[in-house]
């Protein structure tokens, strides 16, 4: 019987040789570089309008609460809205920019709006092949009827996938790093940024607002993504057990996660779809402290959801793999 | 002969015994029992669609059987599959390997899915079969012939009791197939058992010992190749100067059987190059009596052939006899 880690050794070669951990890199090297440069005029901008960042603050404070007053703006939008003033004006109290233009910060703020379709596309990128891949070339005949138990084999390739999706939320933040430091200068990672703001009704809780360092709070990012990157993937390895095609389980998965980010973005008012695993991906609104997409939904809650899905989504990949008959 | 002494200390390799199996509601593989032996050629032949390729995937766990066992030297494939897939390396229809890595990653690739198979083991079945020099390159540029013999060392790394071939000879030009079949000889000399699967009748005569047949998800036969051509009787074919007095002569004895036009299954080809040629069926021992016989009687014997019926004939007369049946 061989053992688990030369199984994962196997794995871990099929999909390096395969060069989808490269594709990820190259799209990362791409795609970055092109929103530091957004980033880069921004800031360009700003420092051209205001000579103080305490007057940037205080000037979308004031078009914020404008926009409170307008009737068009619909209900939930208003409360996302008094949110924001509200946590403005507590940086503006205790004297703190939130948004200083550092690589750190860029880094932040890249994975948040990353965490619900760039890092899950680059995850389907490797996890949606994973089994099926074998199915459609016929390597599965030579697989399984090697003296290994067929749940040794999707063991190996579930530790495998784990592995990749840690690598992917690692070089996506360091990447990020380095690329928007030549831009931005490398420092930053001391400033505090404030933590635990809670949402009351319609009213900010800062009971237990805190400062962390810029480092930790990126550390915490990292964390809350790998999470809900480890879920999609999970859930894609069992769509990949069930269909034979790569293209199919692709774009399976693809329409999942797309119509979680469409759904979190109307879904308010529809309370039982915070069930869904798509609309739970962004954890990082909870460390934000912006009011998450549906009421009612937690950082705890969400953890949960999430989790549910990804333990059944395991059990079932496990339940057919093991069973299933190899047709073609 | 070789067929008896391997009849004489029967170790059974491999033992499949009374499978069944439903896809939904419907009965593939109504009953499969077979066994093979050590160190010999077994075939396994049926046409297409006859429940081949189910029964060769039970045989090494790609399919679950609804009821009945297989077993490879004593350990049940289904509950055992690590236990008793040690001792089988498989081609299962065509030889896919991960054309994105060498042929010796590939190798090393399944090398590490078993215990015990050294890089010395590695570049000894690559030398075997003749793939040495091309060793490091990528599959995908490897042709047709290359893969297959790939497939065969992947299936040879753990020097395997069982080798399991699934239409081998698909694909390949004639002499590839030649070579093959000395290959299969080869491996049987030195003691491997082969499980050997075809729809081509000839090409299991030429390279089987024994035969399971396979019709409509039943094993409809099973024994020496040579004992089940023999079972489908053989003709005598005589071809005399005069071959009406000697029809006359036929007739008159009981123990010469004469068959008269399409009741044989001999290849029409074959007959009408011998024109008046007269058929019978007789024992074999009464052939220099008749002979004796019509040099008595003035008939010049022209010609004497034996005629064996092919594996074709054999096949027809089975699974005619089924649908009669």
């Amino acid at each position: 019987m061989a053992n688990l880690l030369a199984l994962v050794h196997n794995e871990t070669i099929k999909v390096w040789r395969k060069k989808r951990f490269a594709v990820v890199l190259l799209v990362l090297l791409v795609l970055i570089p092109v929103f530091v440069y957004a980033q880069a005029k921004i800031a360009r901008n700003n420092a051209e309008k205001f000579a103080d960042w305490r007057a940037e603050v205080q000037q979308r404070i004031t078009d914020n609460t404008n926009a409170l007053s307008s009737d068009r703006i619909p209900d939930e939008w208003k409360k996302w809205r008094r949110a924001l003033v509200q946590q403005l004006q507590y940086y503006l109290d205790h004297d703190v920019n939130p948004n200083t233009p550092n690589a750190v910060t860029f880094t932040s703020s890249f994975l948040e709006n990353s965490v619900t379709l760039f890092i899950p596309l680059m995850v389907l990128a490797i996890a949606s092949d994973l089994v099926s891949s074998e199915r459609s070339a016929g390597t599965i005949k030579m697989l399984l009827t090697r003296p290994v138990r067929r749940w040794r084999i999707l063991f190996a390739k579930w530790v495998t996938l784990i592995l990749y999706v840690s690598l992917i939320v690692v070089s996506t933040t360091v990447l990020a790093y380095l690329i928007s430091g030549l831009a931005f200068g490398y420092e930053g990672w001391g400033e505090p940024v404030f933590v635990g703001f809670g949402l009351n009704g319609t009213d900010i809780d800062t009971s237990a607002v805190h400062a962390v360092t810029r480092g930790q709070f990126l550390l915490m990012e990292m964390g809350l993504v790998w999470y809900s990157a480890l879920i999609v993937a999970f859930i894609a390895l069992l769509v990949s057990v069930l269909l034979r095609s790569t293209a199919a389980s692709l774009v399976t998965m693809m329409a999942a996660v797309i119509s979680g980010a469409i759904l979190a973005n109307m879904a308010s008012s529809w309370h039982s779809a915070k069930y869904l695993f798509n609309v739970n991906l962004d954890l990082t609104v909870y460390l934000r402290g912006t009011p998450p997409p549906i009421e009612g939904m937690t950082l705890g809650f969400s953890l949960a959801v999430l989790g549910v899905w990804g333990l059944a989504a395991l059990a079932a990949a496990f339940a057919v793999f093991t069973k299933q008959d190899v047709m073609n | 002969m070789t067929v008896e002494t391997r009849a004489a200390n029967k170790e059974v390799v491999l033992s499949v015994q009374q499978l069944k199996k439903y896809i939904g509601r419907k009965l593939v593989i109504r009953n499969v029992s077979f066994d093979v032996y050590a160190g010999e050629i077994f075939g396994f032949l049926g046409p297409n669609g006859s429940g081949k390729t189910t029964t060769i995937r039970m045989l090494v766990d790609l399919v679950k059987p609804s009821s009945g066992r297989v077993l490879v030297c004593g350990e049940d494939v289904n509950r055992h599959p690590e236990r008793a897939l040690r001792s089988v390396g498989c081609i299962v229809e065509n030889p896919e390997m991960y054309p994105y890595l060498t042929g010796w990653e590939n190798l090393e690739h399944f090398a590490r899915m078993q215990k015990g198979i050294t890089r010395e083991r590695i570049a000894e079945v690559a030398a075997i079969v003749q793939l040495d020099k091309r060793i490091h390159d990528k599959v995908k540029t490897y042709s047709l012939g290359m893969r297959q013999r790939l497939g065969i060392a992947q299936a040879l790394l753990g020097a395997p009791k069982l080798l399991i071939l699934d239409e081998p000879t698909n694909g390949l030009d004639p002499k590839g197939i030649k070579e093959l079949r000395a290959f299969i000889r080869r491996l049987a000399n030195e003691g491997m058992s082969l499980f050997v699967s075809s729809h081509l009748l000839g090409e299991i005569q030429q390279m089987c010992d024994r035969v399971a047949i396979i019709a409509q998800g039943e094993v409809i036969a099973v024994g020496e190749v040579e004992e089940l051509l023999r079972q489908a009787g053989s003709y005598t074919v005589w071809q005399l100067d005069k071959p009406v007095e000697g029809r006359k002569l036929f007739e008159r004895q009981p123990d010469v059987k004469l068959i008269g036009e399409g009741e044989h299954r001999i290849d029409e080809g074959l007959l009408s190059s011998l024109p008046d040629a007269i058929v019978t069926a007789m024992d074999e021992a009464s052939i220099p009596v008749w002979v004796q016989r019509f040099v008595a009687a003035g008939i010049g014997v022209q010609a004497v052939h034996k005629v064996a019926p092919s594996l074709e004939e054999l096949f027809l007369k089975l699974t005619e006899g089924e649908s009669i049946g």
